[in-house]
């Protein structure tokens, strides 16, 4: 069996994202490290298994994949009956189903852009010795607010994003909700007692915590 | 029971499902939401969709929001009827979910802005609109190339990751002027022109009545 391979960073929440399903599905996998300081996502042979150039690349035997949300939604369901349940419980209902993946979209589009800005300000510019623009930090977070009062809304009548249980709604968010953490932003979790406490749940989770074994 | 969505028929992600209910063959009405008067942004939209934006979707008690999540459940659900749009296998659908996240990823992030700016903003910005044209120019790169060892973006069918593309393609053919840009690339174009001839595009082209 030729077995699981995520070529990636363990640095980035991307691949993170990838190590967190399989973390989740406890499968066995291996990690091959991309030296993104070496511009090696940039260059062949990482190029032969993502043409745009960036982490992480993933292969399931025959299988090749790129895009860290299409690999967890083909782990979640190659593996479903393994680990964690990462689809929702009633999963053969497509209205279930589908309810989960409204949460996925808005995860990309609404979160996750403005999210990963402010962790490129105040995360990665301190780490590479560039100044964080506070006007950038203090626009991004007026919009991240207005995205998690609906977070907060959502999460007063459901324990989880898509429902009852843990999902891939959830965890997609968190490998940079665990960055923002460390910033100042994290009053924003801190201040709505509902993704207060989903924060803690989803953070507290052994794979969310077996992730961070790497950092910057 | 008639799945009712709301939005307008010119705008691109309403056009997604339009496109979706047109090539599965699902009998579907509009509800017009006026964008011009920012509708979309008033209390009783936003019951339908929290981020004030279209489309959502009504089917008996079930309401969605967001266009792919949307296409999505109506690929899944209506499998077997009309055009396959999201592969028999698990590893097949895996591929298409994989260029829908490129479409959503790489090549919306610079088509909508594009859009935004030439086609709907008086004075725009010069240097962002140029700055955005090279970077779809390196996207379409990876396109041409991955379109000419396949027919289409998942391999040798159709599908939703083909799609999710199409409103966007038609700013770029059109309003958008950057034709050149498809034309120019053989395998872009000859993709462009086959989706372009389905008979589901051309029955969402007669809708919108450009």
């Amino acid at each position: 069996m030729a077995g699981i391979k995520v070529f990636g960073n363990a640095t980035s929440p991307s691949t993170r994202r990838v190590l967190l399903a399989l973390h989740e599905k406890n499968l066995d996998f291996e990690l091959v490290n991309i030296d993104l300081k070496d511009g090696e996502h940039k260059k062949e042979p990482f190029l032969s298994r993502n043409p745009f150039g960036k982490v992480p690349a993933f292969e399931d035997g025959d299988l090749k994949l790129f895009e860290s949300r299409a690999i967890t939604q083909y782990i979640a369901h190659r593996y479903e009956s393994q680990g964690t349940n990462l689809l929702p419980a009633d999963s053969k209902n497509p209205a279930h189903y589908a309810i989960m993946t409204i949460g996925m979209e808005v995860e990309a589009h609404q979160f996750d852009p403005v999210a990963s800005k402010l962790v490129w300000e105040q995360v990665i510019k301190n780490f590479v010795g560039l100044t964080t623009d506070q006007a950038i930090v203090a626009e991004e977070e007026a919009k991240l607010a207005k995205v998690l009062d609906v977070y907060e809304a959502r999460l007063k009548e459901f324990k989880y994003l898509a429902g009852e249980t843990f999902t891939l709604t959830d965890l997609h968010h968190i490998p940079v909700v665990q960055y923002l953490l460390g910033t100042p932003t994290k009053k924003l979790f801190t201040e709505r007692p509902r993704v207060n406490e989903w924060v803690a749940e989803v953070t507290k989770r052994p794979a969310s915590q077996k992730i961070l074994k790497y950092h910057h | 029971m008639v799945v009712k969505l709301f939005g307008q028929i010119k705008a691109g992600n309403p056009q997604r499902v339009l496109l979706c209910f047109l090539e599965k063959g699902i009998e579907f009405e509009v509800i017009h939401v006026d964008l011009n008067t920012f509708e979309q942004k008033k209390p009783e939209y936003l019951l339908r969709q929290p981020f004030g934006q279209v489309p959502a979707i009504e089917d008996g008690d079930l309401k969605l929001f967001e266009s792919r999540a949307i296409s999505r459940y109506y690929a899944t659900k209506y499998a077997d009827q009309g055009t396959d749009l999201l592969g028999k296998t698990l590893e097949q659908r895996a591929i298409v979910e994989q260029w829908m996240e490129v479409e959503a990823n790489y090549f919306n992030v610079v088509v909508l802005p594009l859009v935004i700016n030439i086609v709907f903003t008086p004075k725009f910005d010069v240097a962002l609109v140029e700055e955005l044209k090279v970077k779809l120019d390196k996207v379409l790169d990876v396109y041409e190339n991955q379109l000419a060892m396949n027919r289409y973006l998942a391999g040798a069918e159709f599908s939703l990751a083909d799609l999710t593309h199409m409103p966007g393609m038609r700013y770029i053919m059109n309003e958008a002027g950057l034709g050149s840009m498809i034309t120019s690339r053989e395998n872009v174009n000859r993709w462009w022109n086959e989706m372009s001839a389905r008979p589901a595009w051309k029955k969402l082209m007669e809708m919108a009545a450009y």
